[in-house]
């Protein structure tokens, strides 16, 4: 009997780094063409194409892809939602064949940032000769450093200075030894951009960008891509088995955008909108947070993974300092988070990164995951932010074949 | 004496320098800049609620490395006045973790930005330690 259970019948990510001799396009190429040849089918299965790039985010990008690995006339839906762009995409497709217009989608996010330097409050205009009032605060000069910091590692550093302030515990050192665990966990994934495992001393040491957040414990710029296909419950059951076996449940997918809150408008908040896409997954998934054998999620600062710890209720409410300490979300604990190394190691080309940390999950529950693999993997989660804000969080099943 | 502007709308200047809010009447909900409509109720009327000049730390950042043109390092904070939450740099204190810490009292105070060609200054903002 057939139900409306959506799956992921094939899924790849590129190694990230320096992708030096190829273009977005060959990246975003063996991405899409190694996804369709994971999953057992080609671009003639495909009934919609979900595409993003957020540095080519105007340019037709899903169109560009398929005048390179074939122009079969689907419909393309080209996504930009910030760093949940790849999150976003995948849930495109999915919710495409969950509406019935196709059996099968293919989404695809790719990037290439390697020395891109800051993504935001990067360049500041001079100030003007005679001083007018401008925009929607009337300013008379630009504002970053002078009110505030627009710069991703400082906004980041305060959304954990202030989980700190709320519940206390935590300390530059604390959010140094989480960056030393994603670096560690680094080691054993071939496709990270940084394998090397660094000490805390030397996290510690290393160039000051924004207090308490470090350089290696900031996301890396790098290139890369990955690209999922997706296919109906009534698809799958007349596919192979060996493609039915290998194919995850997406139990689970969940986008959701910042709700109001008193000063959101101010230092943004990241914590209640993926509270509510956490509580919305879990309940669409039928699973509890102790079910899960693993985490993605979205470590763009060692700031910010603290924080999720609590919003994706990992920890009891205010509890993620203990929870970190315990050792639960090292690769050997009880609930382990970025066994790829997460952004800080394995690296985040944004678009790609809503899909290549499905991929870590998925790659998991199929006990395909090599030296890193976690034992008896059955439910996995994987979440992104994008600030602005956009959240999507997805839970994936092993399959029951 | 030369003109002086704000560095920003939001920032009411005179004998008793105080930030300004657009509060919606509806809910309260308070706002910095000009507004379409209220991001918690979407009602569409507001009125100018003045925010208080003394607050807590209770997120900061010491920046390091910024854009060019941008002196570092500094120290952002996110400031609760009195309830209201307020973005700003702490200034007149020492931008290292020894001397600025979470639950810090800071007051608001004015800074100069700097003047243009025509000598009007520009007036900012900033928050210092209450001794």
């Amino acid at each position: 009997m057939a139900s409306d259970d959506i799956w992921i019948l094939g899924i790849i990510m590129t190694k990230f780094g320096k992708h030096a001799d190829k273009d977005v396009l060959d990246l975003a190429a063996e991405a899409a063409m190694g996804a369709l040849a994971d999953g057992g089918v080609t671009m003639k299965d495909m009934g919609v194409l979900a595409a993003g790039s957020l540095m080519n985010a105007n340019a037709s990008f899903g169109q560009q892809l398929q005048k390179q690995i074939g122009q079969t006339g689907i419909p393309v839906y080209n996504v930009a939602n910030a760093c949940a762009t790849g999150a976003t995409a995948l849930r495109t497709a999915i919710m495409a064949v969950k509406a019935g217009e196709c059996d099968m989608g293919l989404a695809v996010g790719v990037e290439k940032l390697s020395g891109a330097g800051l993504l935001s409050g990067g360049a500041r205009s001079g100030d003007s000769d005679t001083y007018e009032p401008k925009g929607r605060q009337g300013a008379v000069v630009p504002l970053d450093g002078r009110i505030g910091t627009e710069i991703m590692p400082g906004v980041f550093a305060q959304i954990g200075m202030e989980y700190g302030h709320k519940y206390g515990g935590t300390s530059f050192e604390l959010f140094a030894r989480i960056s030393e665990k994603n670096h560690s966990h680094s080691t054993l994934n071939p496709f990270a951009a940084y394998t090397k495992k660094m000490s805390l001393e030397q996290i510690m040491g290393d160039v000051m960008i924004a207090y308490p957040n470090t350089r290696p414990m900031c996301s890396a710029n790098c290139d890369g891509a990955a690209a999922a296909v997706v296919v109906s419950d009534t698809k799958l059951k007349t596919l192979s088995l060996e493609q039915q076996r290998r194919a995850l449940k997406v139990s689970a997918s969940i986008l959701t955008s910042d709700p109001y809150d008193e000063g959101c408008q101010v230092l943004p908040n990241v914590n209640t909108l993926t509270r509510n896409a956490a509580i919305q997954a879990y309940e669409q998934a039928g699973v509890s947070p102790d079910d899960l054998d693993l985490v993605e999620l979205h470590d763009c600062f060692a700031t910010a993974e603290l924080v999720h710890y609590d919003n994706l209720m990992l920890c009891p409410e205010g509890g993620a300092v203990d929870f970190f300490e315990s050792g639960a979300t090292w690769r050997d604990g009880s609930t382990p988070v970025n066994v790829s190394g997460g952004l800080e190691s394995k690296g985040h080309p944004i678009a790609a990164t809503g899909i290549a940390n499905i991929w870590e999950v998925a790659t998991h529950l199929r006990g395909e995951a090599g030296d890193r693999q976690i034992e008896g993997a059955k439910v996995g989660l994987a979440h992104v932010i994008g600030l602005g804000s956009a959240c999507g969080v997805h839970i994936l099943e092993k399959a029951a074949v | 004496m030369s003109e002086q502007v704000p560095l920003v709308d939001y920032l009411v200047l005179g004998d008793a320098p105080h930030l300004e809010a657009n509060e919606c009447t509806a809910c309260g909900a308070r706002f910095f800049g000009r507004r379409n409509a209220c991001a918690s109720c979407s009602g569409t009327s507001f009125a100018k609620a003045s925010i208080a000049t003394e607050g807590e730390v209770k997120a900061f950042t010491i920046v390091a490395f910024a854009a060019p043109g941008v002196d570092v390092p500094f120290v952002a904070a996110l400031v609760d006045c009195d309830g209201t939450s307020v973005g700003g740099n702490l200034v007149n204190v020492e931008p290292d973790p020894e001397h600025v810490h979470l639950g810090m009292k800071v007051q608001l105070v004015t800074t100069s930005v700097g003047t243009d060609s025509a000598g009007t200054e520009a007036i900012g903002f900033g928050f210092q330690p209450v001794d």
